[in-house]
C-alpha cells in the first residue's frame, strides 16, 4: 500500500495522462458505438428478420478475444496497426452489441397501445419514433450504454497492448516486471473508473426513467460536469508530449530498459522522444516499424532471422547478423550495430535441482524429463528455434506437453515448483532474483540473439544526430551489464528511467 | 342531398384464417350524429374504426369520410382530421397531461401560445382545471381522469369526426355514468360526428342519437334508440334482456316495450 502511493506520487504526471488516455479511449469508443448502435437497433427493431443475424453477427465479435482482435486488425490498413486508432476500432466493435441489443429491446418492450395512439393521432413513422418510441425506449438504451462503457474501461486496459495508452500500461509493466505494485497502480484506478462510469450512468438512467421535471436542470448539469472531464483528460492526455522519433519496445522488462536506452540516449542528442514501450510482441513492434507508428526499437538478430524474415535457422553470429542486416535493408529499414550482447535462450533450471542433481548442460536435463513438467511462453512453442527443434537436438521427452503460460510468469513457476523446466531469457534479471541455473547449450542448438537496434531508413537519413546517437550505443552492453540492468529494474523494482540515467551516465 | 360525414359502402374486410369481420357491410352517419354501435367482443368494431381512419384498407368497397374515399386520403391527413380516443386510452406515460394533450397540435405546428391556450381550453371542457392537471403525470391519475385526458387529446385540433373505441368500458359504473353525463353536454356544444363502439347496450342508449347492433359482420339493426327497442331482432332482444335496468333516454321513457 505504501509502496503503491509512493509510485502513484512518484509518477503523479504520468498517472494523470493515463487516466486521461483511458477516459478518452473509453469516451469516445462508446460515443461512436453509440452512434452506430442505436440506429441499427432502431433498424433492426423494425425489421425482426434482419435483426438475428446481426445479433448473431455482433454476438460473435463479443467473443473474439481482444488480444486476438488486435491481431486480427494489425494488417488492415486504415483501422488497423499500432495506437489509439486501431484501439478505438476494437473498443468500437465490442460496444456496439449492448447497444444495439438493448435499443431493439427498448423498442421492442413498448406498450402497443402507445404506439397505436400515435400512430392513429396522425404521426408519421419518424415523429412516432421520435417524439414517442425513442424517449420511451431511452432508458433501456442508456442502460445498453452504461453496460457498453463499463466493459469498455476494462478493455481498454488492453490496448496497452498495442500502444495506444491508458491505464494499462501499468498493468503491462507490472506484468512484465511481475512487480504487484505497478499493477495495482494500473489496475486499481481502472477498477475505481469503471465504478465512476457504472455509478453516474446508472444515475442517469434513474434520472431518465423519473421523468421529473426537475432532469431538466440536473441532466444539463451533469453532462457538463461529463465534458469537462472529458476536456480536463485530453489536457492531461496532451500532457504528455509528442516526439519526433518513435522509440518502440516489446512487452518484457528487458525491452523496456532497451527501449528506454534509445529513448534516452536520443534525446541526449537533442531529439524530442515518444515512448510507445510494452507493445505486444515481435509481430506487433515489425509490423509498427514498417508502417512508421514506430521509427526504432531493440531486435535480436536470431529473432528477426526466423520469426520476421522465416528464414531457416543459423548459428553463426556474423552471418545471420549479415543477412538479416540485408533483409531489414531490402525492407527499408537499418539494422544497427549490435549492442554487446547475446540474449539466447537460456534452458532454466532451480539451482537446488542443478546442484542436488548435478544439472551442467540440456543433455543432462534431457535424462531427468521423463520426471519434469516444462513451462514455456506462447512464442517459444511456435517458433522454429524453439521447443520441438529443441526436443528433438537434445531428445527432451515429458511425460505432459509444455505447460504454456505468459513468458515472465515462467520464472515464478520454476520457482514455486510448479514446473521444472523452462525457456528463459539469458539476460533475465530474475535468474539471479530467484536463484535459477542456466544449463549450457552444448550442441549449439539456439541461433544468436544479438540485440541491435533497427530503425526506419528514412528516419535515420532525416536525422543524422539520431543515426549518430544509435551507434554510440554500439559494444556498450555486455550480458552480465544486461542481467545487471534486469535485476535492479525486476528484483530491485527500481525506475527504469532511472536505472537507464544512472547507466548512461558511468 | 348532404354527403353523410362517414360512409361504409359494400365493405368487406377479413383476417387470415378467420371468417370474415366485416361483410358487405353498410352503413352511414349524418355530420354531427352520434352512432353508438354495440356487439359482442370479436364482432368487428375495433376493425370497423380503424377502416374510418385508415388504420386498415378495406378488402372490397370502399368508406368515404366527408365524401372521400379513405384510399384518396392521405392517411396522416385523414387521422389528424379523425380525433381516435383508445380503448386503453394510450396516454404517453413519459408527457405531462398537458404534452399529451397538445400531441396533435404539435405535430401541426401550432405557435406556442396558441397550443397553451388551446390545452388550457380543453382540459377545463372535459373538467379537468388546467391550474391542477396540466404540469401531472398520466401514472398520477385515476383510470377516470385518464380517460377524459384520451377525449382531450383527441379534441386537439377540432377534428370534425371522432372515434371512441370502448372509452368508458375499464371504469366503475360511477364514474361511467359521470362521464356519460359529460360526453352528452360536450357533445351538446360541439356537434362532431360521432362513432362510439361498446359491447354495453346500456351504454349506446345513454350515448347514441343511433344505435347499431353489430353481428358476424353485419348490421342486424341501425336506428334511433325508440325504434331499437322494439325491434324483433332475436339479438337486440337478446342484448336488452342482459341489461340489469335499462336507463331510458328521455325519448323513449314510459313506451310499451
Amino acid at each position: 500500500m505504501q509502496r503503491l502511493l509512493e509510485f502513484w506520487i512518484a509518477h503523479r504526471v504520468e498517472l494523470a495522462g493515463l487516466i486521461g488516455q483511458h477516459v478518452l479511449l473509453v469516451f469516445a469508443s462508446t460515443l461512436a458505438a453509440a452512434t452506430i448502435g442505436v440506429p441499427l437497433g432502431i433498424f433492426a427493431a423494425r425489421r425482426p428478420r434482419l435483426a438475428s443475424p446481426l445479433m448473431a453477427a455482433a454476438s460473435v465479435v463479443q467473443t473474439v478475444p481482444s488480444l486476438a482482435m488486435f491481431g486480427f486488425l494489425l494488417p488492415v490498413p486504415l483501422v488497423g496497426g499500432v495506437g489509439a486508432r486501431a484501439a478505438l476500432v476494437v473498443l468500437i466493435l465490442y460496444a456496439v452489441l449492448p447497444i444495439v441489443r438493448t435499443t431493439v429491446a427498448g423498442l421492442r418492450g413498448l406498450d402497443a397501445s402507445v404506439r397505436e395512439a400515435g400512430i392513429a393521432m396522425g404521426m408519421t413513422s419518424r415523429e412516432l419514433l421520435r417524439q414517442v418510441e425513442l424517449p420511451l425506449a431511452l432508458p433501456s438504451i442508456v442502460a445498453g450504454v452504461r453496460v457498453a462503457a463499463v466493459v469498455g474501461v476494462g478493455s481498454a486496459t488492453i490496448a496497452a497492448a498495442i500502444g495506444a495508452g491508458g491505464l494499462g500500461e501499468y498493468i503491462y509493466r507490472g506484468l512484465s516486471m511481475v512487480d504487484t505494485t505497478v499493477i495495482l497502480a494500473g489496475a486499481v484506478p481502472a477498477a475505481a473508473l469503471a465504478l465512476v462510469v457504472d455509478g453516474s450512468l446508472w444515475w442517469l438512467e434513474r434520472q431518465l426513467s423519473a421523468r421529473r421535471r426537475s432532469r431538466s436542470w440536473r441532466v444539463p448539469a451533469a453532462a457538463s460536469v461529463a465534458v469537462a472531464i472529458v476536456l480536463l483528460s485530453s489536457g492531461a492526455a496532451a500532457r504528455r508530449e509528442r516526439g519526433v522519433i518513435v522509440v518502440g519496445s516489446k512487452n518484457f522488462t528487458e525491452q523496456l530498459v532497451l527501449g528506454e536506452l534509445l529513448a534516452q540516449a536520443i534525446e541526449r542528442a537533442g531529439v524530442p522522444v515518444d515512448r510507445r514501450l510494452n507493445l505486444g510482441g515481435t509481430l506487433i513492434c515489425d509490423r509498427a516499424l514498417i508502417t512508421g507508428d514506430i521509427d526504432v526499437y531493440v531486435e535480436y538478430t536470431g529473432t528477426a532471422l526466423t520469426a520476421v524474415f522465416h528464414q531457416p535457422v543459423s548459428n553463426d553470429p556474423s552471418a545471420v547478423f549479415d543477412s538479416v542486416r540485408t533483409l531489414y535493408a531490402k525492407t527499408g529499414r537499418t539494422l544497427l550495430p549490435p549492442l554487446g550482447f547475446n540474449n539466447t535462450f537460456a534452458i532454466l533450471v532451480r539451482g537446488a535441482d542443478a546442484r542436488s542433481l548435478g544439472l551442467k548442460t540440456i543433455d543432462d536435463a534431457a535424462r531427468q524429463s521423463p520426471r519434469w513438467r516444462a513451462g514455456f511462453g506462447y512464442e517459444f512453442v511456435e517458433r522454429p528455434d524453439g521447443y520441438p527443434g529443441l526436443a528433438n537436438a537434445y531428445g527432451l521427452r515429458f511425460p505432459q506437453p509444455p505447460r504454456v503460460m505468459d513468458l515472465t510468469l515462467t520464472y515464478r513457476a520454476l520457482a514455486a515448483g510448479q514446473v521444472d523446466l523452462i525457456a528463459g531469457d539469458a539476460t533475465a534479471g530474475l535468474i539471479k532474483g530467484l536463484d535459477l541455473v542456466q544449463l549450457e547449450d552444448t550442441r549449439r542448438y539456439f541461433p544468436p540473439y544479438d540485440a541491435a537496434a533497427v530503425a526506419r531508413a528514412e528516419t535515420l537519413l532525416r536525422h543524422p544526430e539520431v543515426r549518430v546517437a544509435l551507434e554510440g550505443l554500439s559494444g556498450r552492453l555486455t550480458a552480465d551489464e544486461m542481467r545487471a540492468l534486469n535485476y535492479a529494474a525486476d528484483v530491485e523494482h527500481r525506475d527504469i528511467g532511472a536505472i537507464v540515467r544512472d547507466f548512461l551516465a558511468r | 342531398m348532404p354527403v353523410s360525414a362517414i360512409e361504409f359502402r359494400d365493405v368487406s374486410f377479413s383476417r387470415p384464417g378467420h371468417a370474415p369481420v366485416l361483410d358487405h357491410f353498410n352503413l352511414s352517419v349524418e355530420p354531427g350524429d352520434v352512432l353508438a354501435l354495440v356487439g359482442r367482443s370479436g364482432a368487428g368494431k375495433t376493425t370497423l374504426l380503424k377502416l374510418v381512419n385508415r388504420l386498415l384498407l378495406p378488402e372490397a368497397g370502399a368508406i368515404f369520410v366527408e365524401g372521400r374515399d379513405t384510399r384518396e386520403w392521405e392517411p396522416i391527413r385523414l387521422r389528424r382530421r379523425t380525433g381516435y380516443v383508445l380503448q386503453d386510452v394510450g396516454l404517453f406515460p413519459h408527457m405531462s397531461i398537458a404534452d399529451n394533450v397538445a400531441v396533435v397540435p404539435r405535430l401541426e405546428q401550432w405557435a406556442a401560445e396558441r397550443i397553451a391556450a388551446r390545452t388550457n381550453e380543453l382540459l377545463d371542457l372535459v373538467g379537468l382545471p388546467a391550474s391542477q392537471f396540466a404540469t401531472r403525470w398520466p401514472d398520477e391519475l385515476s383510470g377516470g381522469q385518464r380517460q377524459r385526458v384520451g377525449v382531450a387529446r383527441a379534441l386537439a385540433v377540432d377534428p370534425p369526426v371522432l372515434l371512441m373505441d370502448e372509452p368508458f368500458g375499464a371504469l366503475d359504473p360511477m364514474t361511467r355514468a359521470e362521464l356519460h353525463a359529460e360526453f352528452r353536454r360536450i357533445q351538446e356544444r360541439l356537434r362532431k360526428t360521432v362513432i362510439i363502439v361498446t359491447h354495453d347496450m346500456g351504454e349506446a342508449f345513454a350515448l347514441g342519437d343511433r344505435v347499431g347492433v353489430l353481428d358476424e359482420g353485419r348490421l342486424v339493426a341501425c336506428d334511433r334508440p325508440d325504434v331499437v327497442v322494439r325491434s324483433p331482432e332475436p339479438l337486440v332482444r337478446q342484448l336488452l334482456d342482459a341489461l340489469p335496468a335499462i336507463p331510458r333516454p328521455p325519448a323513449v321513457q314510459g313506451a310499451p316495450r
